[in-house]
């Protein structure tokens, strides 16, 4: 081949179109990542993020009766002002004596459906797929996979206060 | 002047160059009927595009306004109404035909060679239309809408590893809250359409290259060594251009699909909305779309342990299945009557959908949270005891699952005659202990109150005279 230069020029074309094929592959790769990474990174944001949980006011000690179960609502972790009413999170609240309280996710651990209190029967039943709980949230019957999650719950300034937190997930809660 | 325009358009666009000789490619003679189901699922998805641009200019997709903006929709907005009524059913229509298409592809084996990428492409439609359906449902946004966001974010965490960024991911943070709703409408609006656009074009131009496959013959197995010269030769002797000599069986078929949606729209009316969708108000009961019924069935009857494999199996699991089938065999018969497991697939496959949608519907397996106390014709007794037992029979929930004499829920078994099964002694450890699927009320129940139960519960016997006295075990 060194002895013949003019088949030189076919070779060192090649080379020219090799090296612009991966010239041009290479950079559409870059466009590419320049164009979809902010936007990847912006939408998988929130599975990262860790929001603070905070406590939220439930109302003053004195409406709560000892020994009732009642249902209460308030603001999510994550409440942004668009949300609206889907910020709100609801738990059943107990009071069980003077100072403790217990407060119960209204996730059945099955699939997260609402589980209602029932008052006369002292059990949690839930609508979808039959998942009944004791009153302190051990399964009694149907499909949960485990007792009911529990919020934290504390007495501040006469005001009863709940932890926020996540949504219970059944099998992988602590991602 | 009119022909000149067009002459100009024709001539700068291609149309008769290019597009004529698409739609006039010749197809066989017995592309008769039982073609008309892949066109009009497309007309289905045209549909399913203008109402839902036209929804798409008044609804709001942010978690505080956009229950408002679909009651608006529904109630006040000029033609809102019908359109939204045209959406909803156009997504039934669309899940029906695909399906329907699918299966008549399959019993005709139109899949085998060379057109096993139809089917792929077909397969991959399938589940974005479903997931389209799901979205959608999720869209409406009421209360139901945002319970069934949580049960799709708790299956989604059943995934090993991965799984609870899954459901991270789809409801967009660590709760159901505004953030999710955003989510759900950007992949209904724009990601699975986009998916949808770009399979449907792939899918139509697979039928183009390789032509609409002919009515399966027993006697025509196909060879994939000699298929596309013996095909091509067959066209040429007896094959009709597709526009208009086969086109118009597509176009009838799609015109009374349309009028039936339009029509239902009028008619029925779009799903009505639930309560609005506060995710502490806990008196929903989150029900899927009706095509989706028999999952919910599925779901409902499994033991736990095997919950999580259905859960995620059976989606994966029928995904590959159907995707895998030209693998599985591209060659030989394609007629009916020579693939008899190809039919029996198909009459199972509607047989267990049809039972599990029924079942599905009639959810037994859900206590029934609305009771109504039991009537005295169904207590039959002046005993206030045993008066006061039937009362406890609901206030204690046993009603919510038991079913007496037509009144109370089909969860547990049936109490209508318990007292010829069990003595007083068994009746009251049932209730004490529990059993399997039934909560012990050991610890809500007084003495007292559970004498009276047991007392009522005795007199459930063939023989509404007898009384709990008579019982041989007192
Ligand atoms: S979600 Fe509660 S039993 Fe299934």
């Amino acid at each position: 081949m060194s002895d013949c230069p003019e088949v030189n020029s076919p070779t060192s074309d090649e080379d020219r179109r090799g090296f612009l094929t991966k010239l041009c592959l290479g950079l559409s790769a870059l466009i590419g990542a320049m164009i979809t990474l902010p936007g990847v990174g912006f939408v998988l944001a929130p599975v990262f993020a860790r929001p603070k949980q905070t406590w939220r006011k439930l109302g003053k000690l004195d409406e709560y009766e000892v020994g009732k179960t009642v249902s209460v609502e308030f603001k999510d972790t994550i409440d942004q002002p668009w949300a609206g009413v889907t910020a709100m999170s609801g738990a059943w609240l107990r009071r069980v004596s003077d100072e403790e309280f217990i407060a119960f996710s209204i996730n059945c651990r099955h699939l997260g459906c609402p589980v209602n209190w029932v008052e006369d029967a002292s059990l949690f039943m839930c609508p979808c797929h039959g998942g009944v709980y004791y009153e302190d949230g051990e399964v009694a019957a149907g499909p949960p996979p485990e007792p009911l999650a529990r919020y934290t719950v504390r007495v501040k300034d006469g005001f009863v206060e709940i932890e926020t937190s996540a949504v219970p997930l059944t099998t992988n809660d602590q991602v | 002047m009119l022909g000149k325009i067009w002459n100009w358009i024709d001539d700068r666009s291609g149309f008769s160059d290019v597009v004529m000789p698409m739609l006039e490619h010749i197809v066989p003679r017995d592309a008769r009927w039982w073609y008309v189901f892949g066109s009009a699922t497309l007309c289905a998805f045209i549909v399913q595009v203008l109402t839902g641009v036209a929804l798409a200019m008044v609804y709001v997709p942010g978690g505080d306004a956009a229950y408002e903006s679909l009651v608006y929709i529904t109630n006040d907005a000029t033609l809102g109404y019908l359109v939204r009524g045209m959406h909803y059913y156009g997504a039934t229509a669309m899940v029906m035909l695909a399906v329907i298409h699918m299966t008549q592809v399959y019993l005709h084996a139109s899949y085998k060679y060379p057109r096993e990428m139809n089917w792929m492409s077909g397969v991959v439609l399938l589940f974005v239309v479903l997931g389209m359906a799901f979205t959608g449902q999720l869209l409406r946004w009421d209360a139901n809408g945002v319970w069934s966001v949580m049960v799709a974010a708790e299956m989604a965490a059943r995934v090993p590893f991965v799984g609870g960024y899954i459901s991270q991911f789809l409801m967009g943070g660590e709760t159901v809250g505004g953030s999710t709703l955003s989510r759900f409408f950007a992949i209904h609006v724009f990601i699975l359409p986009g998916l949808i656009f770009a399979g449907v074009g792939l899918h139509l131009w697979l039928i183009l290259r390789h032509g609409i496959s002919e009515m399966p013959k027993a006697d025509q197995p196909v060879v994939p060594e000699t298929y596309k010269q013996e095909y091509e030769g067959r066209l040429e002797k007896t094959g009709v251009p597709f526009w208009p000599i086969a086109a118009w069986r597509d176009v009838v078929f799609s015109a009374i699909m349309v009028a039936v949606i339009v029509g239902c729209a009028i008619f029925v009316g779009p799903p009505a909305l639930g309560p609005a969708p506060n995710p502490a108000n806990i008196h929903a009961n989150p029900m899927p779309d009706w095509y989706f019924w028999w999952y919910f069935a599925v779901l409902s009857m499994l033991p736990p342990e095997l919950e999580t494999y259905v859960i995620l199996g059976m989606p994966v699991l029928g995904a590959i299945g159907l995707f895998v089938v030209p693998m599985l065999s591209n060659r030989g018969h394609r007629a009916p009557s020579k693939r008899p497991w190809a039919v029996a697939v198909v009459i199972f496959g509607a047989t267990a959908f049809v039972v599990l949608t029924i079942y599905g519907y009639q959810k037994p397996w859900s206590p029934d949270f609305d009771v109504k106390p039991l009537p005295p014709e169904v207590v039959r007794s002046d005993d206030p005891n045993i008066q006061h037992g039937a009362v406890l029979l609901r206030d204690k929930g046993c009603l919510y699952c038991h079913n007496v004499d037509g009144f109370g829920g089909y969860r547990g078994p049936e109490l209508s005659v318990i007292g010829n099964r069990l003595d007083r002694g068994e009746l009251v450890i049932r209730i004490n202990n529990g059993g399997y699927n039934m909560p012990s009320f050991a610890s809500s129940l007084t003495a007292e109150e559970l004498r009276q139960m047991v007392d009522f519960l005795l007199t459930r016997t063939d023989h509404p005279k007898q009384t709990p006295g008579e019982d041989p075990s007192n």
